[in-house]
């Protein structure tokens, strides 16, 4: 599903230069949830970022889906993000202009869907990560946990077959935190999506299928 | 879509109350401005009561008279041999008008001085001119031929000299010593009607000076009424034919030049003509220029507090560009927020606009002027909204589209 090839990443400042990633290759095949761990700053948001197409590589191959994606426009990468992959972050960045079901809605925005489709299918996605009750709430409202579900309701409204979490449940205690991994393992288990998570919580990585170490850019094995 | 763009502007407007208000207080004042201006330069130009065929009008209010050394250039309005013996000759027009321009004197009425303006006029310039008669009618050609005393005065002048209410017809009113009898009263000119108004209007036979003689110089203007106006360029070439005809034997005075004007031209040859040249396209371009400025403003005000707010929203820049947003549709986004916020200062402006009018009208700084927005006024107005709008907006949005999306979900939360 999400193919690496000898993965550099360099991020040039005018004072340093800081190898971020270094000769990373990976295969994370359909269907499956891999857990990345590592110490802060060795390279885990970076790697999760190439794999969401979020960022090009210095050097190497991104291939998703069977399709390499290094020469796509920025259109052609917006369609590809739009249709195949849903983010969730660690501060969740949900719009807090927006009531939590627009937040839920705001893929669907930018792809061909009316805007009736675009509702039913928010309420369905919050309806999974068990917020139908909240859905005329603001961000701000909403407890972290609660903003957190918001984030997965979004991430997974379009039915994207593949999500990209950077430590979800960071900012979580260890009970937010594990509905919010009985989510995702749900997500997993029941339709198939294949996850890629960055956390630092052992547990929770000892629950997917697979670990990825890394530390200071490269792989541990 | 654009239900979505127009809820998430509304939230931002809503969010930074200051700076939406700065904004839409620099786009409605300056939109209100233009507005009333443009109301006004409407109300100078456009056709309106008495002067209801403006646009088959042409207008010949001086005379130049130069030397072939360049030296020496003298103009006024011509003179009433000019006009009598050269232009009521010429056969394009359907009607000539004739008249002087406003003098003022003084009358008197029971011992009381007040201040009135006369004007002498022949028979068709109330052809021309479609004044409404409250009283009476228009001195006829034989009271012009006897040079009979009559007057037809205003209705603004008949309150003010024979009090509110009376009725004027067949009294006389006494203007520079001379009893005119009143035959008629006209509803009162705007004084914006800078050539058809004044208080009194005499037949040029009862002039006391300047019906003798062949200078050119004096103090007449004409009105030429065209049949319709495809016959104005005719009008045009006949009076220039004209010109060449009239014998002007002086020394220093070779050169004679006078043009029948638009009405637009007549102002723009005082202000801006050189040579042959009308200035009406310098007149347009200075409109043009001051606009542009004075647009400017509220737009560079605007640009700036867009490119401000780059940083407050990139965490939302950040997520629709993850979630699928390409950046020319995040430049789309945002120019529409920025025309939501322009258009609603632009019904402000209007909003605005009205009641300016509607004050300046009922406050009657200048009798009769009833200034209004009319429909290309407004439609102007809306155009210059969406200029705005994508002025201020395509920079700011540009410089956020650009934004990285690793870099935009960094800078906040
Ligand atoms: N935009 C950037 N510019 C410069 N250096 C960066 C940038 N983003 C990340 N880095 C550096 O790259 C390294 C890896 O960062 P990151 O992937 O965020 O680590 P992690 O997510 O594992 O904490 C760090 O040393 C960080 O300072
Ligand atoms: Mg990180």
């Amino acid at each position: 599903m999400i193919q690496l090839k000898n993965i550099e990443k360099v991020y040039r400042t005018d004072t340093v230069e800081t190898q971020a990633l270094n000769n990373i290759s990976l295969q994370v095949e359909k269907g499956e949830f891999l857990s990345i761990m590592g110490p802060s700053g060795c390279g885990k948001s970076t790697l999760l970022n190439l794999m969401g197409l979020l960022d090009a590589p210095s050097k190497g191959d991104v291939i998703i889906d069977s399709q390499q994606t290094l020469q796509l426009n920025d259109r052609k990468l917006a369609h590809f993000r739009n249709s195949k992959i849903g983010f969730i972050f660690q501060s969740y960045h949900l719009i807090n202009d927006l009531q939590v079901v627009d937040n839920v809605e705001l893929p669907l925005l930018y792809r061909n869907s009316s805007a009736k489709e675009r509702r039913t299918l928010a309420l369905e996605a919050l309806e999974k990560v068990g917020l139908s009750n909240r859905v005329k709430h603001f961000p701000t409202q909403l407890s972290g946990g609660q903003k957190q579900r918001v984030a997965i309701a979004r991430a997974i409204v379009g039915k994207p077959e593949i999500i990209l979490a950077d430590e979800p449940t960071g900012n979580l205690d260890s009970a937010m935190g594990n509905e919010i991994m009985n989510i995702l393992l749900e997500l997993n288990r029941i339709d198939g999506t294949t996850i890629v998570m960055v956390t630092h919580d052992p547990n929770m990585a000892q629950r997917t299928h697979r670990l990825l170490r890394l530390f200071d850019g490269s792989q541990v094995q | 879509m654009l239900k979505n763009y127009f809820k998430i502007a509304i939230a931002v407007l809503k969010r930074r109350k200051f700076f939406t208000f700065i904004s839409l207080f620099g786009i409605s004042l300056t939109l209100t401005i233009l507005i009333v201006l443009t109301a006004f330069l409407d109300v100078l130009t456009s056709p309106a009561y008495p002067d209801v065929n403006r646009s088959k009008e042409l207008f010949i209010n001086r005379i130049v008279l130069k030397s072939n050394k360049e030296n020496y250039t003298s103009q006024s309005p011509a003179s009433f041999y000019f006009v009598n013996n050269f232009v009521s000759k010429m056969k394009t027009p359907e009607k000539i008008a004739i008249h002087t321009g406003r003098n003022t004197t003084n009358a008197y009425q029971n011992n009381k001085k007040m201040e009135v303006e006369l004007m002498h006029t022949n028979v068709s310039f109330w052809e021309v001119y479609q004044f409404e008669f409250v009283e009476g009618k228009a001195f006829n050609a034989q009271d012009l031929e006897n040079a009979a005393q009559v007057a037809v005065i205003s209705a603004d002048t008949r309150s003010k000299y024979f009090g509110e209410g009376a009725l004027a017809l067949g009294k006389y009113v006494e203007a520079n010593n001379i009893k005119y009898r009143v035959i008629g009263v006209v509803k009162s000119a705007p004084a914006t009607m800078i050539y058809a108004n004044s208080d009194i209007y005499l037949p040029y036979t009862l002039a006391k000076s300047g019906l003798k003689g062949t200078s050119l110089m004096g103090e007449y203007m004409v009105t030429l009424l065209a049949r319709s106006t495809a016959d104005l360029p005719l009008i045009k070439e006949e009076y220039s034919q004209l010109l060449k005809k009239v014998p002007h034997p002086e020394k220093n005075q070779e050169i004679l030049l006078s043009y029948p004007d638009s009405y637009l031209e007549s102002f723009t040859r005082e202000i801006f003509g050189k040579g042959e040249g009308s200035g009406k396209d310098r007149f347009f371009l200075m409109i043009g220029i001051f606009v542009f400025l004075f647009m400017l403003l509220p737009t560079i005000n605007l640009v700036n507090i867009n490119v401000s707010r780059i940083m407050e929203r990139s965490s939302e820049i950040g997520v629709r560009k993850a979630f699928g947003a390409s950046s020319s549709t995040l430049v789309g986004q945002f120019i529409v927020e920025n025309m939501i916020l322009t258009i609603l200062g632009g019904i402000l402006g209007v909003l605005l606009s009205l009641l300016v009018i509607f004050v300046l009208n009922s406050s009657n700084l200048i009798s009769h002027m009833n200034l209004t927005i009319n429909l290309t006024v407004l439609g102007y107005s809306l155009l210059a909204c969406l200029v705005f709008g994508l002025m201020s907006g395509v920079y700011p949005a540009w410089r956020m589209s650009k934004l990285n999306v690793v870099t935009a979900l960094k800078a906040n939360n």
